[in-house]
């Protein structure tokens, strides 16, 4: 049984930049909690010696010359920004 | 000609070929029936005037003879695909008013190939659920009903399989990470095939877990699906995962003979609690196959059981890196700040707004599973286990195994709302005869094969060795044309 606490459930709702109300962190802690114990099944495999899968298919990625192959589209790469001005994204603030 | 919505993709195909139909006169049938379904909620951006653009387009290409087999056909496009100046929102509130620049590869083929696209389809948020409840845009309902009650069309693609059931579109796109395709086609009826990791380019398609996500057709009939599957795959030097590999006439090899093809029974199937219709939907399946001169043979997959733990483990590792990029800087949503909000507020008050509830718990499983301290145990191990699903299957095609039959679903379409009040994981129980598929990165196809006792329809599932769609195709054309699945849902919509 995976115990989420709420310490460890402010962490991740940190680290996933996902803002979490106090008030939500008990349920949410749970709700990982549920979902972590049902993967620990995979405890029981043995994985001894087993390779991690890291492709899906047996094939090598495919190269090509590395050179600049589109671009000189600003007006198109902005046109869904939130907030796009002179030519770039806007942000809030950064660097105090 | 009447109900010209009802047509298969074959039939219409057909029909304008030999100038009997135009696809004007298709598109405004599926127009038509579009506008009188809004009760199932299926279409969610409506294109008519660039639906009638195209079917003249469409037209003009018959007249002079050029015209490939999806020609002036009107299907819809799951919301996930982006679609040039088209809204394309992953049923997702964070990309709300997204219109892409640019179109993806598979509705690129599509288009240039002359189909017709009606709209954009509901489906789960990120194609995260099985049910189609957790869109932006409100459920999708299943035209399928045998009460009072709604059911759901299945999920993710649950606006595809709802749309193509009802006959609001000759077929449509899908994409499968888990049974987004094949579950939903289950639930309402209709043919789903998700095809082998990399035959359908990923370019310019919304990223759930990339090693798993691939697109594939929705359609009413076997052959439908042979015809549009061609359409979509092929080598796309933009994704590479992308196989470099000819693209057969899958159409051509539905010959209906499967005289002396191996079909294995895996045993793990059998789960407990697997209802009795279930059970003898599946028998009956492989009796069909046995009749048409195929041998039956049990096989084992001795990992499935961990399947399902193993993809709640990647697919969310995959999912909270993919959906990093949604930080509310150069497309969708951002959050209105408050005075002295910094950038790290702006994010977080972004995805919180953005993300409904399953997706913001599956980013945050996958952060967690990613980070430090937990790696090896989780994602390594999820891997490892990854590893020896696959070679399960590849012992059986090794043993002379040419498709697998499994049930598609372990149930029928339940209620909307039913679920609500359950643990996450009951939901991702859905895809209990799915997911092994994706993680083995074979081709995979429901085929429906009857009706349950209420009158619902119950689909079987063959999963095939890789690349060989064609041969997986026919087998299911052979199992389809046994079952002699006709039903169709009552109209009360």
């Amino acid at each position: 049984m995976s115990e989420i606490d709420l310490e460890t459930a402010r962490k991740v709702a940190k680290l996933s930049r996902i803002a979490v109300a106090e008030a939500d962190l008990p349920e949410l802690a749970q709700s990982l909690s549920n979902i972590l114990t049902f993967m620990e099944e995979l405890n029981e495999v043995d994985v001894e010696g087993v390779e991690p899968m890291t492709s899906v298919t047996p094939m090598r990625l495919k190269r090509r010359a590395d050179g600049v192959t589109d671009g000189n589209m600003q007006a198109r790469i902005l046109s869904n920004a939130p907030d796009a001005r002179e030519g770039f994204f806007a942000v809030p603030k950064v660097v105090e | 000609m009447s109900d010209l919505n009802k047509l298969t993709l074959a039939e219409a195909r057909d029909l304008l070929r030999t100038g009997d139909v135009t696809s004007v006169a298709l598109t405004e049938a599926c127009l038509d029936a579009i506008e009188g379904a809004g009760a199932l909620n299926a279409f969610v951006h409506k294109t008519p005037e660039l639906a009638l653009e195209r079917a003249k387009a469409a037209d003009a290409r018959l007249a002079q003879g050029d015209a490939p087999a999806m020609c002036g056909l009107p299907i819809g496009i799951k919301d996930l695909f982006c679609t040039e100046g088209v809204a394309s929102q992953a049923a997702s509130r964070i990309l709300d008013g997204f219109r892409p620049e640019y179109e993806s590869t598979v509705s690129a083929q599509l288009r240039d190939a002359g189909a017709v696209m009606l709209g954009k389809l509901n489906m789960d948020e990120f194609a995260m659920g099985s049910s189609n409840e957790t869109s932006v845009y409100g459920n999708a309902i299943n035209p399928w009903k045998v009460d009072a009650r709604d059911l759901t069309p299945g999920g993710s693609s649950g606006g595809s399989a709802a749309a193509v059931a009802a006959d609001l579109c000759l077929a449509a796109t899908g994409t499968d990470t888990g049974g987004s395709i094949r579950q939903p086609a289950a639930f309402t009826g209709t043919v789903g095939i998700k095809p082998t990791y990399g035959r359908c380019s990923r370019w310019g398609i919304v990223a759930f877990a990339s090693s798993l996500d691939q697109a594939g057709p929705m359609t009413k009939t076997v052959r439908d699906a042979a015809i549009m599957l061609e359409a979509m795959c092929g080598h796309d030097a933009k994704d590479s995962t992308s196989a470099d590999l000819p693209v057969p006439n899958f159409e051509a090899m539905l010959t209906g003979d499967i005289r002396g093809k191996t079909i294995g029974i895996p045993r793990e199937y059998r789960i407990d609690g697997m209802p009795a219709e279930i059970a003898a939907l599946w028998d009956k399946g492989a009796d069909m196959l046995r009749d048409a001169g195929a041998k039956i043979v049990e096989i084992s997959l001795p990992h499935t059981k961990y399947a399902l733990p193993a993809y709640y483990v990647i697919a969310p590792a995959e999912a909270s890196s993919n959906l990093a990029r949604y930080d509310g800087v150069r497309y969708g949503h951002r959050a209105t700040l408050s005075a002295g909000d910094g950038i790290t507020e702006m994010y977080e008050k972004t995805r919180a707004e953005g993300f409904g509830p399953e997706v913001q718990r599956r980013v945050m499983i996958g952060t967690y599973v990613l980070s430090a301290g937990f790696y090896d145990a989780y994602y390594n191990r999820a891997r490892k286990v990854r590893t020896l699903i696959k070679r399960d299957f590849e012992q059986a095609f090794a043993a002379g195994v040419d498709a697998i039959l499994t049930p598609a679903t372990p149930s029928a379409a339940f209620g909307l709302g039913e679920m609500a009040d359950a643990d996450p994981v009951q939901m991702y129980l859905n895809d209990v005869f799915t997911v092994t598929v994706n993680l083995a990165g074979l081709p995979g196809v429901s085929v429906p094969a009857g009706l349950d006792s209420q009158g619902l329809p119950l689909g079987l599932q063959l999963i095939g060795r890789p690349w060989e769609e064609g041969d997986l195709l026919n087998t299911a054309h052979v199992l389809e044309t046994a079952a002699g699945f006709v039903a169709k849902p009552a109209k009360w919509w």
